[in-house]
Order: C-alpha cells, then sequence, then structure tokens
C-alpha cells in the first residue's frame, strides 16, 4: 500500500500538523519509503497467531476505586501557556 | 580528567565511606569537568547549585552512619525523567519551559539513595532517533574520534547525551531509556555498559512516553559493576505503573564475578545479516571465544522473526507514539502558536514544536490506526510480535540461558552523515540487532568488546530471559574482564 498527496494531507490533517503545500512531496516520497519497506511483514504468516496485547504474561494489578492524587489545581494549570484561575484558556470554541 | 572523576562508581562509593574524601569534593570535580567539556553538548541543562546541596546532604547522611547505596554519587539525568522543578523537555521544543511538578519514579529511587543530580542530558527529540541529531538543542558530540582523523562522530542515540556524559566522565553514570535499542546502541558507541531490563522491571512513571508497550529505563556506567549497582536502584514496583512488575529486584552485583562455566550461550544464525562489515563478524566471535574459554557452552541457535522486528517496530511504536503525543496540543503545557480557531491553534503548535522525524512518526502511526488500515498494520504487527517472541520462549525452553550477538551493525558514524539523513530507512537499521529485545520484552546488555581498526568502540549484547538481569551482569562481567575497558581520552 502506498500513500498519494491526497493521502498525505488527510493524515496530517488527523494528526493536527499544519503542513505546506512544498513539504507534501517529500512526505510523500518518505512515508513511501517506509511503508514499501513494512510490507516485508506480509511474507508472515500470521492467519493462526494472536496478536500481541501484554509482553509480560501478567494480569493487571488493580486498586481500591479511590482518591489517591490531587487536590492541587494550582500545580496541574502551573505550566499552562494561558490559565485563569486554575482553568486552562484556550480560543472560543462555541459561538 | 581529574582523579576523582576517573573513579568508578564502585571505588567512588568505597571511598566515600572511608572519608578519603568528601561527597561535595566529588561532585565539585564533575562540575569543573563538566565546564571543560561543554563543547560535546551532552548536558542541555546543569544544575551545580542543585547538586552541591544534595552532595552537602550527602556529607551530612555519611557523617551521621545513615548513608544509602549511592550516597554522594553524581548523576547526569536524560532529559525524558521529570524531574520536579527542573527543565524536563524530552529535548523538544514542544515542551517549551515544560517544569514539572513532580519527579520520575525512577529518579526518586536514585534521590532516595543518596544520588546527586548534575544536570539534564541532551537525546533525540522524544527519544526517536539513532544519533542524537534530532534534538532541539543540537546533535552531541561523541568524545571518542577515529584514529587521526577529526571528524565529529556521533554517539548514537536516543540516549546519546548519557552515553556521551559517562564516556567523557562528566558523570559518573546516567539514566537512560531504550524504546528500540536506545540504551545499547549509544552505549556501543561510546565504549560504555548500557542495559535495557526487562519490561516492566522499573517503572515508567514520570518518564516522557514515546511507545509506552516498549519504553524500559536502564542505565548507562562505566562498566558492568556500576550498571548493575544503578538498576539496582532504578528497579521497583510502582503503584503508579501498573505494568511495573512485583518481582524482589535481586542484589545485581553478587551475580559478578561468579562463574559462567556451564552456561548455555545461544548464537542466533540470523544476526548475521547482510553487508555485516567483517570487523562484528570479528568481535562476535571473539566474545564467542571468550566465554567458551570461561567454560560456557555456546550452542547454535535460530530466531526465524528476527528480520520482521524492525519493520514490525516501525508500525508498532509510530502506533503508540501518535497515541501518546496528541497530548501535546498548545494548552496544558508548553509551546502555544496561536492560529484563527482552536484547530488551527493545534496545528499550528504541532507544526512548529515537533521536529521532523517526530513529525514522521506521528504521520505513519496516524495511517497505520486510521479507519481501514488498522488490521492491515498494526494487528499485522502485534501478531509478528507474538511470534518474535516465541522465537526466544523456543530457544530458552530449550535451556539456553543467555544470547550472544553484536550490538549495533558498525562503529559510531559521522555528525550530519549524508547516507543517514537522504533515507530514513537506514538510519533505522541502526537498531536491527536491538530491537527484537524491545518487541519480546526482555532484558539485553550492551557491554564494550574491543575497538576497530579505526580505533572506535565497538561493542557486544547479551540477551537474557525475562527478570534474569542477573545473569546477563555475570556474562558481561566475563567479556568486559577479557576485553579490558576502553577509554576515549588515552
Amino acid at each position: 500500500m502506498s500513500v498519494d498527496q491526497a493521502t498525505v494531507r488527510r493524515i496530517a490533517r488527523l494528526a493536527r500538523i499544519r503542513i505546506s503545500d512544498n513539504e507534501v512531496p517529500k512526505l510523500e516520497g518518505e512515508l513511501n519509503r517506509i511503508l514499501d519497506w513494512i510490507e516485508l511483514l506480509n511474507e508472515v504468516d500470521t492467519d493462526a497467531v494472536e496478536p500481541m496485547t501484554s509482553v509480560v504474561e501478567t494480569s493487571m494489578r488493580q486498586r481500591e476505586d479511590k482518591v489517591s492524587d490531587g487536590g492541587y489545581p494550582d500545580r496541574v494549570t502551573g505550566n499552562a501557556p494561558a490559565s485563569d484561575d486554575n482553568f486552562f484558556m484556550v480560543p472560543k470554541v462555541v459561538e | 580528567m581529574s582523579d576523582l572523576t576517573r573513579l568508578t562508581i564502585a571505588e567512588a562509593r568505597d571511598a566515600l565511606a572511608k572519608k578519603e574524601f568528601s561527597a561535595v569534593d566529588l561532585t565539585d570535580a564533575y562540575l569543573a569537568a563538566m565546564e571543560v567539556h561543554r563543547d560535546l553538548n551532552a548536558y542541555i541543562i546543569e544544575t551545580p547549585e542543585k547538586a552541591r546541596e544534595m552532595a552537602k546532604a550527602s556529607d551530612e547522611r555519611i557523617a551521621s552512619g545513615k548513608a544509602g547505596t549511592l550516597e554522594g554519587i553524581p548523576l547526569g539525568i536524560k532529559d525524558l525523567f521529570a524531574t520536579e522543578g527542573v527543565h524536563t523537555q524530552a529535548c523538544s521544543h514542544i515542551l517549551d519551559g515544560f517544569k514539572p511538578a513532580y519527579e520520575s519514579t525512577v529518579t526518586s529511587n536514585l534521590w532516595r539513595d543518596g544520588a546527586v543530580m548534575l544536570g539534564k542530558l541532551n537525546m533525540d527529540e522524544f527519544a526517536m532517533g539513532s544519533s542524537n541529531e534530532t534534538s532541539y538543542y543540537g546533535p552531541v558530540k561523541n568524545p571518542w574520534k577515529a584514529k587521526g582523523d577529526n571528524k565529529d562522530l556521533v554517539p548514537g542515540g536516543s540516549s546519546g547525551g548519557s552515553a556521551a556524559a559517562v564516556a567523557a566522565h562528566i558523570c559518573a553514570g546516567a539514566t537512560a531509556t531504550d524504546t528500540g535499542g536506545s540504551i545499547r546502541q549509544p552505549a556501543a558507541f561510546t565504549g560504555t555498559v548500557g542495559i535495557k531490563p526487562t519490561y516492566g522491571r522499573c517503572s515508567r512513571w514520570g518518564i516522557v512516553a514515546f511507545a509506552s508497550s516498549l519504553d524500559q529505563a536502564g542505565p548507562i556506567a562505566r562498566d558492568v559493576r556500576d550498571a548493575a549497582i544503578l538498576l539496582k536502584s532504578m528497579a521497583s514496583v510502582d503503584e503508579k505503573d501498573t505494568t511495573s512488575v512485583d518481582i524482589p529486584v535481586p542484589d545485581y552485583e553478587a551475580a559478578i564475578g561468579k562463574s559462567v562455566k556451564g552456561m548455555k550461550i545461544g548464537v542466533p544464525a540470523e544476526y548475521r545479516v547482510d553487508g555485516m562489515p567483517e570487523e562484528i563478524e570479528r568481535l562476535w566471535q571473539q566474545g564467542i571465544a571468550w566465554l567458551k574459554d570461561a567454560g560456557a557452552e555456546i550452542v547454535d541457535i535460530s530466531l526465524p522473526h528476527t528480520k520482521y522486528a524492525l519493520p514490525a517496530y516501525y508500525i508498532v511504536a509510530p502506533a503508540e507514539a501518535s497515541s501518546n503525543l496528541a497530548r501535546y496540543d498548545g494548552v496544558r503545557y508548553g509551546l502555544r502558536i496561536p492560529g484563527e480557531d482552536i484547530v488551527s491553534m493545534y496545528e499550528n503548535t504541532r507544526a512548529e514544536g515537533f521536529g521532523k522525524e517526530v513529525q514522521r512518526r506521528i504521520m505513519i502511526g496516524t495511517y497505520v490506526l486510521s479507519a481501514g488500515y488498522y488490521d492491515a498494520y498494526y494487528v499485522k504487527a502485534q501478531k509478528v510480535r507474538t511470534l518474535i517472541k516465541r522465537d526466544f520462549e523456543t530457544v530458552f525452553a530449550e535451556g539456553v540461558d543467555a544470547i550472544l550477538t553484536p550490538a549495533t551493525p558498525s562503529a559510531a558514524f559521522g555528525v550530519a552523515d549524508q547516507d543517514m539523513a537522504s533515507d530514513p530507512v537506514k538510519m533505522y537499521l541502526n537498531d536491527i540487532f536491538t530491537v527484537t529485545v524491545n518487541m519480546a520484552g526482555l532484558p539485553g546488555i550492551a557491554v564494550p568488546a574491543g575497538l576497530n581498526d579505526a580505533g572506535l568502540p565497538l561493542g557486544l549484547q547479551l540477551i537474557g530471559k525475562p527478570f534474569d538481569e542477573a545473569t546477563l551482569f555475570q556474562l558481561s562481567n566475563v567479556i568486559e574482564q577479557q576485553a579490558g575497558k576502553f577509554s576515549a581520552f588515552d
């Protein structure tokens, strides 16, 4: 499978990365180089194989469902580019 | 290199206990050495005040008989680890100005045991790279140079700053992380020892996430014993990382010097790849001979799915990365580039904040996870991963104790290498011998085993059974004893 320029633009949009028109052909070439190489996996017969879900044989530990941390919104918002009164500030999203 | 910075962690620990010098003396010696070697660009931020304060506290604990196992030992910390109130940006512009309000579990463990922080170390952006050239802060220079050639070489990556700093004696040891080879490849390129422990051995909490099913922390150190001492402190089970495993951390140092007689060492046919330089083959044969001389039994083994590990990795790792890096949107931390609406703010921020390699991997990951392609790519890669793991399980079940391979397909290459820059896949091939280990979640250690004709260090890799890091320390010590130690400054 390979990507065309329209697909490159669609992926960039999905990934929320702005790309300029002159970057598109270069990205198309690079992504196809990588995708061509990945095609090697088609040689492997995986019909009767389960996909890996966990690399270490272990069952997920569980804990009691209670609050174990928090109560300091000022520290949580402390690194935000814009915050006000312990809220993250973003451009207007509703009209 | 001063008399104090020459010492290994084990030597400095013993001398500090005997009060031959103070922890402040030792830290000052490293801070002075860091200044001398700033041209390497290994540190992106130095924290001398914090270091002296921590060293002073160490001296007080030593005086009152309360010294920890790493009391007064000055370490460098990869920029991927969250350090409270101190620059933590994964060497990316998108985390511009980020200073976490919390400390990673691994570094907390090191400070609990008395270690001293010298500063934060350079790395490939978000740990994506094999040459440390994707860092927002510029490349790191390898302290090694080829004989009769003044050209700057890369220290490998992504833990390039960690490896260069250890090799240059501007820290006693360093933290690092490994997703596809990011501890072992730079260790091999700089003549240092690096171990990626079993997945789950160290907590990932507070480490900036790249590919969560592959990422593991580990140390880079000047010798096998120091790596064992550091891993003992770094490893722990942690409530804040449910993938960390509740198995007691053994005393790895105790394994060093034990006989390897009768151990079964597998040599996999599939690691003899096309176009492998003769010097790598020679090094591998030398390693086999050393282990045989020490009484180990060498057996030929087959790991048939080896060649599929790297392409499968380049589906799994970018897929997980595209998801993990979705959080960098200019809202909660770091860089924000305004736009006409919120979506264009996201797009502008991510275009400006992420470097080219990171963008490329996010896009690959986004594509392989997108509707209609998920089964063909991601599920396929996870199935191949099952087969890669099964290859290892089969040979371990047949009685193999560990596997010996080369660590890298070459010695360190030049900064701004045109061949690598023109083809992303060429750069990815650096991890051909190390990536299988991450895909199977196993422990792997890189140990310096010799110099090539150009006088550059080469490393061998030992791969172990899950949670059997002790055997890797035991075996790599045999190689270290036979090969001797290598210094960039001799």
